[in-house]
């Protein structure tokens, strides 16, 4: 850091603070795909939360929090973001500065502080956020900290924020609806010393390393902590980016990274936030909660009845429901707690509505039945609809008497026909669902693909809308509008990779009560399970060296046999096609060594090649066959005595040759003495490895010694020679 | 107090060679001129813990054991002194006396345990949670002399490889993870459902399992029984009962073997819960709330046991001597740090000296010093920081620092010994000098050598 030469340190904190304008950097993109089908159309950013874009709840909470100057990343619909923000009262603040930096290449949050680095607009600390965070946490004292540390230590580049929030016991998740993250936290530093948040469910276990607890004599573990992703970063942060070009997101591969991998010593910490909120937007139950959250005020001073930037203020009447100022409401209606309405909307007779939001200039049925649901602006509900737990976006159409049931997502501009029941957790939307090209790419959007060109910014009005949409969809409307009952537009999308079994975890409808019963129930059959898994577990809780010995073992025999087949290959090969005896050599050598096999094995299989290929070779009587192998040997003798260094590996031969008579060629069982003699007579073994191989053989068991039987009057005769 | 006492008090430890024999077993070996054994015998006297069962590994060390205990402890205790085969572990130990364990609760404590922690505060604990298992924690001992600050830093680097890796609940008062730090190959491997149960969980490397144990008698055996490969109390029993705490087989096996009523876990929450809130007494435990299953219904209540620990306060001095290292630091401390364990009364000087014992002209004992009855030191000697056995014969001009030396030791002149271990009978002849040694007993060193951190005995031995 650069103010570090001063005589008070203390004194120097403060200097700095004042000298270098707070900086943030806000991504505008979540580089996800789990608001789709509403994200091809509008950035997630900017989708109406409680009526009020999120973009403008995490900026507003910047402001407040005291950041002077915040860069904006825009990738996937840039230009409407960007339009937005400059149509907004954001651009042109006194003591708020609002970049935005555009890039259309992007594809995860790792590019972004790339490219961000590239541009050198970062001089010091900065807060990192995305665009869909709602909080009101001071950020005073998580700066202090991260400041004091880092005069410290100059390693400890970031502070993560996290919060309490245990995870639900019977999904493992939290209500944000994120899967449940397990951290280990050093209690005294607070330092972050593990992170696993796409937690393996068939892994029962936590492994932490030993070497945490040499430098800790204590480590906190939790499974009770949120992540807020609200990180207060050093500008290592943007060049460790850069020097790890393969990171592309923020905690699955920078903290992991960081943490695993332990680079240079970085160190990261944490900050545990206790009264303030702070919270992501990461999907649609998230949305929910959020949204919730917000309307029992939890996230003040954002709330719907406090004017910030962009949102007009609504009253705060009894039992939290919020009304603008226009709204047209039947007497007979009943807007039931902690329900919103916003303004220009009109509400027919003998409709209920609670737990819910309306957005602007809603048109609402009478008879309307509405319950936990997100309606966002310029929605015609008409009458005797019902609608529970969905989402329903700008512009929609819900034609008489149409459902839609709990999880069910309608974006823009789909029109639901007559009576028409929309099934739990489906997803409507104009455009086509994209074939899924690559999985890897976890793009929100792809400008070229979604086939959209100009793609209205929320500004225009709606007759404009229509008039683009009523020359575009007159192709597909008719062809769609089978999907979604009569006379409705838009096109069931199939559910994602997750399947409809996943669905309901991340949706907005809450868990249904059946779903819960069945994970109890797998959940015990799962203690059982493991319960008995646990029996067998070793008591030290580690491997038994036994096992590991028998599956090392079975590999040994394995990568043999693989070995053999690949030395027959490579010998036959050299038969027909002539190779030199020295790229035999070659091949053999090589496979042995990635094979980690001695050159005894090199030997056994090299002859077992050889022998295979003389019986291959057409035969009719015995004889023939001894001719053959006579053959192969002479001609390839030299070949084999290359592997032939020592006694052993001629006794292995011959060992080999025995294996081979009793299981594989039982052709060669009569001839085996004949055979032996002409390896005898070709010099392939001697007398020496003869007679050990007898000797090794006398104390064997009666069935085994047939070959010795056999051989008895040859092995006479090498007793004589070597007298 | 309905709990049976059992010292597991071992056999001949090989780690102790040479310091043990086939006279003096590891519980006779000398802290302070007192076998180790005794500590913790008279700990449990104190206590009023007078119905014990002494387990030994081996007939010839029984023997010895139970003739020192009859011999001294006639009219105070009463010891039922019991003989197993060697190398059953500590598990086998129990599973060989088990028809002559008969309370509700087992109190099973080693004995090579010399601490100051009363054992009735662990079986409080027990009896508090109604637990399984309770296991007494105490702060890992600092290794090497603590005298010098600078090993300070030292010793804690090398710590965490020898001591136990714990896991805690919030409230420190369940165990629920527990690994012996040399034991753990690479990862520390924790299990999920446990955390998630718990939420939070601590894990400590600075915290030793003192192996003083109170076990619920039923569950024991039952493990005991079922598990027969098991050996080892700490390696094999506790680590199994922790590991399973949460889905629990034992206590419906246990119910027609459970005379003391304690039926079936479900009924047992049922009962517990609305009591505890009508009481106002302390929140159910995690186990309690896992129990009673994830939508608080009792319909699907799962089993569970609780293992529990009571970590003993830091100024409590808890040591086990089971390496050459820890006698040298257990008698260290015993006359020094810890000195109101020994049982004997400090003079002035910090030191004492046995009155019937003889000190020539100019010799010095210093502080930190226990000099046994009957021996006697010439002129110009010097003790510092040591403990000299009864009827030894120290020659003049000779140097001992920081070293033990046990009974009947003869000494010749010149000599310097630092730091090492002298069993009984030895001779050191004129002039030796000894740096970080043990001798065996009845071995005679020659005159003039020097011998540098080395372990001497006979030959015919290796």
């Amino acid at each position: 850091m650069v103010a570090k030469k001063g005589g008070n340190r203390g004194e120097d904190a403060e200097d700095e603070l004042k000298r270098e304008p707070l900086q943030a950097i806000l991504l505008a993109d979540s580089f996800a795909t789990k608001f789709r089908p509403i994200t091809l159309e509008r950035p997630k950013v900017l989708l109406p939360l409680v009526n009020v874009p999120m973009i403008d709840y995490t900026l507003a909470w910047l402001e407040s929090a005291g950041v002077e100057e915040v860069f904006v990343f825009c990738c996937a619909h840039s230009k409407q973001v960007i339009d937005y923000l400059k149509n907004s009262k954001w651009f042109g603040q006194p003591n708020f500065a609002v970049s935005t930096i555009e890039s259309h290449d992007s594809i995860s949050a790792g590019d972004a502080l790339r490219l961000i680095y590239e541009r050198h607009v970062i001089n010091g600390d900065f807060i990192l956020v995305t665009g869909d965070t709602v909080s009101n946490m001071p950020l005073i004292q998580a700066l202090k900290e991260h400041k004091e540390r880092r005069r410290k230590d100059n390693n400890a580049v970031m502070t993560i924020v996290i919060k309490q929030s245990k995870p639900s016991s019977i999904t493992n998740q939290s209500r944000l609806g994120t899967e449940e993250l397990f951290m280990a936290i050093d209690p005294g530093t607070k330092q972050l010393l593990y992170y696993e948040d796409k937690a393996d469910d068939r892994k029962g276990t936590i492994s932490l390393d030993k070497g945490l607890l040499m430098d800790n004599a204590s480590i906190s573990l939790h499974n009770d902590k949120q992540d807020c992703y609200i990180d207060i970063c050093s500008p290592e942060v943007l060049s460790l980016f850069t020097d790890n070009f393969d990171y592309q997101h923020l905690r699955r591969h920078f903290v992991k990274g960081l943490l695993v991998d332990d680079i240079m010593g970085y160190k990261i910490f944490t900050h545990e936030i206790h009264a303030s909120y702070a919270a992501r937007i990461d999907n649609y139950r998230s949305y929910d909660t959020i949204s919730k959250d917000i309307i029992q005020r939890w996230t003040y001073p954002l709330v719907p009845d406090v004017q910030f930037f962009g949102n007009c203020a609504s009253k705060l009447e009894r039992r939290g429901m919020y009304r603008a100022s226009e709204v047209g409401l039947s007497r007979s209606a009943q807007i039931g707690p902690f329900t919103v309405i916003g303004n220009g909307t009109s509400i027919g007779s003998n409709t209920e509505i609670s737990d819910s939001v309306v957005g602007e200039d809603c048109v609402i049925g009478s008879n309307v039945s509405i319950e936990g649901c997100y309606i966002w602006n310029n929605v015609t509900i008409e009458n005797g609809c019902k609608l529970r737990h969905a989402i329903v976006c700008d512009g929609v159409i819900m034609k008489s008497g149409a459902v839609l049931e709990p999880g069910a997502v309608l974006s823009f501009k789909v029109v639901v026909g007559q009576q028409f029941i929309v099934p739990a957790y489906s997803k409507v939307s104009l455009l086509q669902q994209p074939v899924i090209k690559d999985s890897d790419e976890e793009l929100e959007y792809d400008d070229n693909s979604s086939g959209i060109i100009g793609i209205p910014s929320i500004s225009s009005t709606p007759e404009k809308l229509n008039d683009q949409f009523g020359t575009k969809l007159s192709d597909s409307q008719r062809r769609a509008g089978s999907e979604v009952g009569d006379g409705g537009v838009g096109f069931i999308w199939s559910l994602g990779e997750g399947g409809h079994e996943e669905e309901w975890r991340h949706s907005v409808a809450p868990i249904p009560a059946d779903k819960l019963i069945e994970i109890i129930r797998t959940a015990t059959d799962e203690l059982e399970i493991s319960n008995q898994d646990g029996n067998f577990l070793p008591p030290s809780g580690e491997l038994e060296p036994d096992s590991v010995d028998n599956d090392s073992d079975e590999d040994a025999r394995d990568d043999y046999s693989y070995f053999e087949k690949e030395v027959e290959a490579t010998f036959l090969r050299a038969v027909h096609e002539n190779v030199k005896e020295d790229h035999i050599i070659l091949e053999v050598n090589a496979l042995r060594l990635s094979y980690n096999l001695t050159s005894t094995d090199c030997a056994s299989a090299l002859f077992y090649s050889m022998m295979k290929l003389a019986s291959d070779t057409p035969h009719d009587t015995p004889g023939e066959l001894v001719k053959n192998v006579a053959t192969v040997i002479t001609k390839w003798k030299q070949l084999l005595k290359d592997y032939l260094s020592s006694i052993d590996e001629e006794i292995e031969v011959i060992l080999k040759f025995e294996e081979l008579c009793l299981e594989s060629t039982k052709e060669y069982t009569p001839l085996f003495v004949q055979v032996l003699h002409l390896l005898y007579d070709q010099d392939v073994i001697q007398e020496k490895a003869i007679l050990d191989w007898a000797s090794e053989k006398e104390e064997a068991e009666e069935s085994d010694k047939l070959f010795l039987k056999q051989a008895e009057k040859f092995i006479q005769v090498c007793i004589n020679i070597l007298k | 107090m309905d709990f049976q006492v059992v010292v597991l008090a071992g056999g001949f430890s090989k780690s102790l060679v040479p310091l043990v024999s086939k006279e003096v077993p590891k519980a006779l070996l000398p802290v302070a001129n007192r076998p180790v054994l005794s500590y913790v015998l008279d700990l449990l006297e104190q206590k009023n813990l007078k119905d014990l069962i002494v387990v030994v590994e081996g007939e010839s060390a029984a023997l010895a054991v139970s003739a020192w205990i009859s011999s001294t402890y006639i009219d105070r205790l009463h010891v039922q002194v019991a003989a197993v085969p060697e190398d059953v572990g500590t598990a086998g130990a129990l599973r060989a006396i088990h028809r002559r364990l008969n309370a509700k609760d087992i109190l099973v404590v080693s004995g090579d345990l010399v601490c100051d922690v009363p054992p009735g505060a662990v079986a409080a604990a027990h009896r508090r949670h109604d637990a399984v298992v309770t296991a007494l924690l105490c702060s890992a001992p600092v290794s090497g002399p603590s005298d010098s600050g600078s090993s300070g830093a030292k010793d804690k680097a090398k710590k965490p490889g020898r001591y136990n890796i714990i896991a805690l609940d919030p409230t420190k008062q369940f165990l629920l993870h527990i690994a012996a730090g040399a034991e753990v190959e690479k990862d520390i491997r924790v299990q999920k459902s446990i955390l998630r149960a718990v939420s939070q969980m601590e894990i400590r490397a600075d915290l030793m399992d003192a192996h003083m144990y109170a076990f619920k008698r039923s569950v024991l055996l039952d493990v005991l029984n079922q598990n027969e490969t098991y050996q080892s109390l700490r390696r094999d029993v506790l680590p199994y009962l922790v590991r399973s705490q949460l889905r629990s087989e034992l206590l419906s096996n246990g119910v027609q073997s459970d005379e003391n009523g304690n039926g079936t876990d479900a009924m047992q929450n049922i009962k517990i819960l609305p009591s505890q809130l009508l009481a106002n007494a302390s929140t159910p435990s995690f186990h309690e709330l896992f129990a009673l299953g994830p939508d608080g219904s009792a319909s699907m209540t799962r089993k569970t046991h609780k293992c529990c620990v009571y970590i003993a306060n830091k100024s409590k001095y808890c040591a086990r001597l089971n390496s050459i290292q820890a006698f040298s630091d257990i008698n260290r401390d015993v006359v020094g740090d810890a000195n109101h364990l020994s049982g004997y009364s400090f003079s002035a000087h910090n030191n004492v000296i046995h009155p019937s014992a003889v000190l020539g002209s100019k010799t010095t004992v210093g502080p930190q010093c226990v000099l046994g009855d009957g021996s006697l030191m010439v002129d110009k000697c010097s003790v510092k920081k040591s403990v000299i056995g009864r009827h030894c014969r120290i020659g003049s001009n000779v140097k001992v620092v920081s070293s033990v030396i046990m009974d009947h030791v003869t000494i010749g002149d010149g000599c310097s010994i630092l730091g090492s271990v002298i069993c009984s009978n030895v001779q050191l002849q004129e002039r030796v000098v000894l740096k970080d040694c043990q001798v065996e007993a009845g071995f005679v060193v020659t005159a003039g050598s020097e011998y540098k951190a080395e372990s001497l005995a006979k030959q015919e031995k290796l």
